[in-house]
């Protein structure tokens, strides 16, 4: 849509969206964009299906859907052996498949694209961790726990804690904080006792919120 | 008794949330089914319009339940919304409802309150003010898990007028002893400094002891906010410089200590706390010799410890490698690192060679033959099958193309350009054609890869490289023979490339003579008739592939022909039958050559005689023109610019015009003793060839010859007249004058291409004091392109001591009204100033 410049050719998209030259590609409003690191973090199938987005920048619904559709198609159009970058607009995307899911995040052009793998590959371990081995059908059931986790782990694009083990003990607390169906039928929860195999995650026995 | 009476609950819980029966909720209504129920169902849906239809069904329910405003399950309703949303359905007449979860006493309504807030609201929407003072209320919760959501909201979607109200909540909480909230702070920090810098100031004091913090969560989000505070303001950075021994001795720490199972990445000791720390070293040692210089040993000592058998390890030495290349650090760490980053161009992992053939390029120009030693390394690289990695290589060889390696390396990129995407042809064609005229070493060597791109990538090339290469061949006279020869064997291979056939159409008319008489020194000469000559012009004239500009080309050519061969009736046959053809502009050229056979013939000769070599024209304005032997040679600028006596054009017969008028014989006349006149009509007729090819649009085709009469009687007959209308050029303008900055634009016409206006911006400051770190830019809409070369300087001196100058180049090939916003940011007496202007009164003359 636009991109710019110094010393180079470029086509501009002409009646709303201004660049700032290194920052970011979004229409603002204002120009003090400069520094935004991560733009938004998107997660889909290989189908092309969306099971998450995260936007750290404020664009409207139908931008969003423009700029998921388009991602989607790129990456997947990718083959496996590429590598995990790629420029696209003035940003670079930097995405990494796990099974059948693709996480992507759209990061800017002075970030570190090998470290920001780190915080992908950060966030599917605590995935993993807290579902258990996690699927994607878990993702699609609990995405609100995916949300809770990233929100956890991340706070407007940038990673706000480097220890796992901290990260998951916000979650596991807060969890304890929502009001559950099991706290109310806490007799019975003797007599369930001996159903609990170690395999399955704890949420999925006590965790089964109201909504 | 007790069993049965609980079993609905047990059967709920067993079977996970998505049992059927639902419990009875305390509501008249049936209760909503769950959200783990609806997902199952949706998921069911075999078709779009089947799961279209479920939504819709729910969302009335939905709706529903939202206007009998149903406490205990909005939570739900809005969490099922949430799942649509994420489907691609509307949502949005849930975000009212997650405000009223947010105000809710219980957690999880809190909870899934502000995740439907970040998901359905933004700053766009005047509603996210409403949740500016339950955003306050619960920064000041007793449960750091409720404060944890807001500051989580704020710092992902805050506006600025929330920023404002709460960045006093938010410094408290940077303040406080609480380590949860304290990371979540200085995030939040950054981005109320990233809406509203002038905030800044405010969180100052609450940075005094955030590195002497253990945690690691909030020493990495400290990190961030002294780097955001850093970037924005020069104050700061002079401010924080002071961290650089802390900062060293955490990083210090980090690489040093034993193994700590909380932080490890495969072996390294928190990677994201270390880049983030050698990102903040960066800033603060860029300029600075002292921070660099305390910089150095920790730099040298993270790049030779650093484990590089993962992605962390390299991940931690690129940003080392940046901070190196950014800092004025010594020569052995640069060498240092850039072998490091070529050690990453021979790694098996893609991803790595990626940031390597990056970080090259960005570090080429400083350190160029440090990156040249890797040459053969990178050349590499263009074989990859991954594109991101090919379209580096290639930019990056393209910039380590030097007098010395020209030959070994265009060979590479002539070979990639070859069996590369399309997508590259057009860029790589460009580079080639750069690098050819910046080191070529002979003028043979220049023509044969200029003619080797027209082969191999003909159809990509940018317009103007025909009417270059031609004034490339006319130019090396004692190519002559070598060049036609080869063009005519190029064209008896594939008459499919039209800058190619263009090329060889124009040569064969100019230097068939020599094509036939088989004299070539460079290469065994080819034995050719002239009607196997004219058999292959002939066939261009006919072929599908042909454009009506390559026909163009072709049929002069041919005329040309006719005083060079001796088949002069073929000639006239040809002519003549085109003198019917349905193209206009080849009619047009069929019945003036016509007509110069038939009443002109003894004009013929001199008219059609070899073309003059042409001065080679640099981008300069018309007021450089050379002039030779009285004519004004390199027309190829002239032709492109608005008649200067506007005459009714009439297109048909302009040529018949010129040479039927009565004033014609004493034109000739007059020039004849100093050279042949006729030449110069023709030179004219013929340019008007070069800038037809500029493109196929009409506009060129009817300005040229319009002004070819005018040029030729006003030129030839009174040079003063000319004279002042190239010196009069476009008059240059104001286009912005603010606060004692003055931007001037001057305008050119750039040669080769009249679609590109040059623009020259001066800008002066007519304050008393400098303007420094002044960007310039702008941007037009999307019918244009725009290319801005460097700046003169970033520093605009006082009270008009000098100007910074900065050179636009827009293209536009649509000859439309220029348009261009610019933006303005420079710093002012300290303070950063930034503008916005359009610029909309561009004189006709600088885009016509």
């Amino acid at each position: 849509m636009f991109a710019l410049v110094a010393n180079q050719k470029v086509v501009i998209d002409w009646p709303c969206f201004w660049v700032v030259l290194g920052g970011s590609f979004l229409p603002r409003g204002v120009y003090t964009v400069l520094l935004f690191k991560m733009q938004f973090m998107l997660l889909f199938s290989r189908q092309g299906k969306l099971r998450l987005q995260k936007w750290y920048v404020p664009l409207s619904d139908k931008e969003k859907k423009k700029i998921t559709r388009e991602l989607v198609q790129t990456v997947l159009a990718r083959k496996p052996k590429m590598c995990s970058f790629l420029e696209w607009r003035d940003l670079k995307i930097v995405y990494k498949r796990y099974a059948s899911l693709y996480f992507c995040c759209a990061i800017e052009d002075q970030d570190n694209e090998l470290i920001t793998l780190e915080i992908i590959h950060r966030y599917v371990e605590l995935l993993d961790k807290y579902f258990g081995s996690v699927c994607e059908l878990d993702i699609i059931f609990n995405f609100e726990k995916a949300y809770f986790i990233l929100d956890e782990f991340l706070l407007g694009g940038e990673a706000q804690e480097t220890s796992k083990k901290n990260v998951l003990k916000a979650i596991e607390q807060a969890d304890l904080l929502q009001e559950v169906w099991w706290f109310q039928i806490w007799p019975l929860s003797l007599l369930v006792f001996s159903r609990i195999s170690p395999a399955k995650p704890r949420h999925e026995y006590f965790n089964v919120p109201v909504y | 008794m007790l069993i049965v009476c609980w079993s609905p609950v047990m059967v709920e819980v067993w079977n996970g949330p998505g049992d059927k029966k639902t419990v009875e909720g305390p509501s008249r209504m049936p209760a909503p089914i769950r959200l783990r129920e609806l997902i199952r169902t949706i998921r069911t849906a075999r078709t779009q319009a089947e799961e279209r239809e479920m939504i819709q069904k729910e969302c009335a329910a939905i709706r529903s339940s939202f206007r009998e405003e149903d406490n205990t399950y909005r939570c739900r309703n809005v969490a099922k919304l949430l799942y649509m949303h994420m489907l691609g359905y509307p949502a949005h007449f849930g975000q009212l409802e997650c405000l009223k979860l947010i105000a809710s006493q219980k957690f999880t309504d809190k909870r899934i309150g502000y995740l439907g807030a970040m998901l359905l609201l933004d700053e766009r929407q005047d509603v996210h003010l409403l949740m500016t003072n339950c955003i306050k209320n619960d920064l000041n919760h007793s449960t750091q898990y409720v404060q944890g959501l807001a500051l989580c909201t704020l710092g992902c979607m805050g506006s600025s007028e929330m920023c404002r109200d709460l960045a006093g909540e938010v410094e408290k909480l940077l303040k406080t002893s609480n380590s949860y909230l304290r990371k979540k702070a200085a995030l939040c920090a950054v981005h109320v400094i990233r809406k509203v810098p002038e905030l800044m100031e405010m969180f100052l004091p609450a940075t005094k002891n955030l590195l002497s913090e253990k945690n690691h969560g909030v020493l990495h989000t400290s990190v961030v906010l002294l780097t955001e505070m850093c970037e924005r303001s020069p104050d700061m950075l002079a401010h924080f410089r002071k961290l650089v021994p802390q900062l060293v001795r955490i990083l210090k720490n980090l690489i040093m200590s034993g193994y700590s199972p909380e932080h490890d990445v495969s072996g390294i000791s928190d990677p994201f706390l270390q880049v983030r720390i050698l990102r903040l070293l960066r800033i603060l040692g860029k300029g600075d010799d002292d921070s660099s210089e305390a910089m150095n040993d920790i730099l040298a000592q993270v790049a030779t410890n650093t484990e590089t058998s993962k992605n962390v390890g390299n991940a931690i030495l690129y940003e080392t490698v940046l901070t190196i290349m950014d800092i004025k650090s010594e020569s052995g760490l640069r060498v240092l690192a850039i072998n490091i980053l070529g050690r990453f161009l021979l790694n098996n992992d893609k991803n790595i060679r990626y940031v390597a053939l990056t970080s090259l390029l960005k570090t080429v120009q400083t350190d160029h033959n440090a990156v040249q030693r890797h040459r053969s390394t990178i050349v590499d690289c263009l074989k990859d099958l991954d594109v991101s990695i090919k379209r580096r290589a290639m930019e990056l060889s393209f910039a380590l193309v030097n007098g010395n390696n020209i030959r070994g390396m265009m060979k590479e990129l002539l070979y990639f350009l070859d069996s590369c995407d399309p997508e590259f042809k057009a860029d790589c064609a460009s580079g080639v054609f750069l690098a050819a005229e910046k080191y070529a070493p002979s003028k043979r060597w220049h023509i044969d890869t200029i003619m080797r791109v027209l082969t191999t990538a003909g159809s990509y090339v940018r317009d103007d490289s025909v009417p270059n290469l031609i004034q490339l061949i006319t130019n090396s006279v004692e190519m002559h023979a070598y060049t036609v020869q080869r063009l005519y064997k190029a064209l008896l291979d594939d008459i499919s490339q039209q800058p190619l056939v263009q090329v060889a159409s124009w040569c064969i008319g100019e230097y068939g003579d020599l094509l036939v008489s088989g004299q070539c020194e460079e290469e065994e000469p080819i034995q050719v008739t002239e009607d196997e000559v004219l058999d292959v012009l002939e066939g261009l004239l006919v072929s599908n592939l042909s454009t009506p500009v390559t026909r163009g080309y072709a049929l002069t050519a041919i005329m040309k022909l006719s005083t060079r061969f001796t088949s002069v009736n073929r000639i006239k046959k040809v002519v003549s039958i085109y003198g019917s053809s349905i193209d206009v502009e080849l009619q047009q050229r069929a019945v003036e050559y016509n007509a110069l056979f038939k009443k002109y013939d003894h004009m013929r000769p001199a008219l059609l005689e070899r073309m003059p070599i042409m001065e080679k024209t640099a981008s300069n304005g018309p007021t450089e023109i050379v002039q030779t032997n009285g004519e004004a040679e390199p027309s190829v600028v002239e032709a492109k610019h608005p008649p200067p006596v506007t005459q009714p054009t009439n297109q048909a017969n302009d040529l018949l015009d010129l040479l039927g008028g009565n004033d014609v014989v004493p034109v000739i006349q007059t020039t004849v003793p100093t050279k042949p006149a006729s030449a110069g009509g023709e030179l004219l007729d013929l340019l008007g060839d070069l800038s037809l090819s500029g493109g196929p649009a009409p506009a060129p085709a009817t300005s040229v010859p319009s002004s070819q009469p005018a040029f030729l009687l006003d030129g030839l007959t009174s040079p003063p007249l000319f004279n002042d209308i190239a010196a009069a050029g476009i008059p240059p303008m104001t286009a912005y004058n603010k606060n004692g900055l003055k931007i001037d634009f001057t305008f050119e016409r750039a040669n080769p291409n009249p679609n590109i206006a040059v623009i020259t911006i001066h800008a002066s400051n007519s304050t008393e004091a400098d303007m420094t770190d002044f960007v310039f830019q702008a941007a037009v809409p999307k019918t244009f392109q725009l290319q801005l070369l460097s700046p003169s300087s970033n520093v605009v001196p006082t009270l008009n001591q000098g100007t910074v100058t900065q050179v636009i180049r827009v293209l536009n090939p649509q000859k439309q009204q220029l348009r261009m916003r610019i933006k303005l940011t420079y710093t002012h007496k300290g303070s950063a100033v930034q503008d916005l202007a359009e610029v909309n009164n561009f004189p006709p003359q600088s885009w016509q």
